[in-house]
């Protein structure tokens, strides 16, 4: 019994060790590939770390880590993806980075979801001589942490960019649906609507947890209810599309709606006339690129400039009724 | 008084016997707390929604729609309290809700299977999930609270080595048509669609009808149940409950499966209504469903609780939460309400149970 207990107590430990630190899962391409001759550094000893603050449990970080694995397989390098147990938890991210520099590694790609958090420890990775590249998040302090390049898209030009859709549209009085308070750049959308739509930065905000679809969708229909005139809706990702759109159909009125971010059942949704548009920003490249990049950096020191200042847009894009039917597919397979 | 002296045959009443004034009676019961806060946040978010909107929140719609945010939760707390009656916590709960989604999407989506066979899988699997909690539990006298967050890490890892291994992403997009056409499925996406004057439609989901019958088996079960009286007794002394000739083991592991099942109830009610599985659902459901269940008058302790309290409990959080949208207040006041209301439902049951109940 004794022994039992103790097996059982290392056990539980075990497994809270690995339900809280959530850690990497390395990628390795197998080592078939060879980089150009004369090259730095041999293309099977490059080791890339990637630390994000997206769990690979959300349907959009999965097919960032999916265009992390294309990278790494086509590449033939390694690459070790992970991501702190909560989205929110910087501290947890701050140590991940901390390991991932102690690993030496031939690259870093790091999310900077707050950089008042995170920037000490990335400027720790670039003193300490380590290419850093920085995707998602992080777009306007990368350059000043000594970061070569971020690969992601504006946030707060994607609002603006759905806000002038809606303008555009007639909508009069929307409201955008944030299902993470507290992340930077979830807020940069919602203020980019606004001012895209009204011209300035205030408008209504609903909030709610993807953990709870029901709730959303019974937050938004109270909204609906409370608020007869609101005539548009964007909300910041694919789980909360489908409660918005379940609320609209119930409210039997004629509102606009838009999302981030791609799914399969957005597309359909989009394709039937049901959703106006889906802002995409293509993840899967935000993945994919930083490890492009820092195998070339690695071993002929080449580094593309993107916009002369070293940020690389992978959007935004809008998916509308024309081009949704083509992405579908990939959708479903997490690979858009 | 007058009517006890005029008849003069009867005898009087024995005093042995204490006589109770209904309010007595009524505020003895573990639920009367419950009803209170119940009437406070229905008066205070009416009043509200009245003041500051169009009096939407209790409107026919407005009902039905915090009547549905009630019954996610209320699903899950009625198994959740007899649980903690019997003594127990069940962390798990919450992970197993978005591990029987992943089941059935999965299932759907990749295997091939029928949804209902999925479903029923997903139910089968979760419950014998649930079971193993319970024997872990029994086996090693470990309390479950530990156990439980051991299973809860477990439960959500195995969710993700599940999609990303087999399906790369974690929502899965269920086709809808499927829903529609499979007899199981389309019971649990059942709604009836009621025609509202301004032209929209409000929907009496089928939750709310689950979450009823749950409540109304659950206090059959403890209050007029041979396994009822186990379940109390078990959580008020499980030594003394063995001595007596309760089987304490099974009582336990049945309660953890019953647990679990009602997660995978909720997941076959999520995932057939928004035709899709996500990884992250139920992520928080623990701690509501044990807040609901606390603001019912179940004690942390086990040994005492109530049903029908837990019911109005997830009552009155669901229509706080919806409340303050109707009220067109920000949100983020709902969690500030949601740790006031469960801070003066202790404290005003504490008082109710010291004062009425004669317990200590």
């Amino acid at each position: 019994m004794n022994l039992r207990k103790k097996a059982f107590v290392a056990l539980a430990g075990a497994a809270i060790f690995i339900g809280a630190c959530n850690a990497g899962t390395p990628t390795s391409g197998g080592g078939a590939v060879a980089g150009p001759d004369g090259a730095l550094v041999k293309r099977s000893d490059i080791k890339i770390e990637i630390v994000t603050h997206g769990q690979a449990q959300d349907g959009f970080w999965g097919v960032v880590r999916n265009g992390v694995k294309a990278g790494a397989a086509q590449m033939g390098v390694t690459a070790n993806y992970s991501a702190p147990g909560q989205e929110s938890d910087m501290p947890g991210m701050v140590s991940l980075i901390e390991a991932a520099i102690a690993k030496k590694p031939t690259g870093l790609v790091v999310s900077i979801p707050n950089p008042d958090a995170l920037g000490p420890t990335i400027k720790k990775a670039v003193d300490a001589g380590i290419p850093v590249v920085s995707m998602n998040s992080g777009s306007d302090v990368f350059k000043s942490l000594g970061v070569l390049a971020h690969v992601g898209q504006t946030e707060y030009e994607a609002g603006l960019g759905a806000g002038q859709r809606f303008k555009d549209a007639g909508v009069k009085n929307a409201v955008c649906f944030n299902q993470e308070v507290g992340n930077k750049a979830l807020t940069l959308r919602c203020n980019g609507f606004f001012k895209g739509l009204y011209d300035k930065e205030d408008g209504k905000v609903l909030t709610g947890q993807i953990s709870d679809p029901t709730g959303m969708q019974n937050t938004i229909a109270a909204a609906i209810q409370a608020d007869p005139t609101i005539d548009g809706i964007l909300t910041l990702g694919p789980s909360v599309a489908k409660p918005a759109l379940a609320a609209v159909a119930a409210s039997g009125k004629s509102i606009h709606l838009a999302t981030f971010d791609l799914s399969a059942d957005v597309l359909t949704a989009i394709k039937d006339g049901k959703m106006d548009f889906a802002i995409d920003q293509q993840q899967f490249l935000q993945g994919y690129l930083p490890i492009v990049i820092l195998v070339n950096y690695a071993e002929t020191r080449n580094l593309p400039t993107g916009n002369g200042q070293g940020l690389i847009m992978t959007g935004p894009g809008f998916v509308t009724k024309d081009s949704a039917a083509d992405v579908i597919a990939l959708a479903a397979k997490g690979l858009r | 008084m007058a009517s006890t002296t005029t008849a003069a045959p009867k005898a009087p009443g024995s005093d042995r016997l204490r006589q109770l004034s209904l309010t007595q009676r009524v505020l003895a019961r573990p639920a009367a707390g419950a009803l209170i806060i119940v009437i406070f946040v229905l008066i205070v978010f009416g009043a509200l929604s009245f003041l500051r909107g169009n009096g939407a929140f209790l409107s026919r719609a407005g009902i039905l729609n915090f009547l549905d945010a009630a019954s996610q939760i209320g699903i899950i707390a009625t198994a959740v309290a007899l649980l903690m009656i019997a003594g127990e916590f069940d962390l798990s709960v919450g992970s197993m809700v978005g591990f029987a989604g992943i089941i059935i999407g999965i299932a759907v989506t990749i295997w091939g299977l029928p949804l209902w066979l999925a479903i029923v899988l997903a139910i089968v699997l979760a419950t014998l999930l649930g079971a193993v909690n319970g024997f872990i539990v029994v086996r090693t006298g470990l309390p479950s609270f530990i156990v439980t967050l051991a299973t809860l890490f477990i439960i959500r890892g195995l969710s993700s080595v599940l999609t990303s291994s087999v399906t790369n992403i974690t929502y899965i997009p269920i086709d809808p048509a499927k829903v529609a056409s499979d007899p199981l499925a389309s019971l649990f996406a059942w709604n009836l669609s009621l025609q509202e004057p301004d032209g929209s439609t409000s929907f009496l989901q089928v939750s709310i009808i689950f979450w009823i019958l749950m409540a109304i088996v659950g206090v059959w079960i403890l209050g007029r149940t041979r396994f009822g009286n186990w379940i109390a007794g078990v959580g008020g002394s499980a030594s003394a409950a063995r001595n007596v000739g309760v089987p304490v083991a099974r009582v336990k592991i049945t309660l953890f499966a019953l647990t679990a099942f009602s997660a995978a109830i909720l997941a076959a009610i999520q995932s057939t209504r928004f035709t899709s599985a996500d990884i992250l659902r139920g992520t928080g459901f623990e701690l509501d469903a044990i807040t609901t269940a606390v603001i019912g008058g179940t004690l942390l302790t086990g040994g005492y609780g109530s049903v029908a309290g837990t019911f109005l409990g997830a009552l009155a959080l669901g229509a706080a939460r919806q409340g303050i949208v109707f009220a067109d207040i920000n949100a983020d006041w709902y969690k500030i309400a949601i740790g006031t209301l469960l801070l003066v439902a202790v404290v005003l049951n504490n008082w109710i149970r010291r004062r009425f109940a004669g317990l200590t």
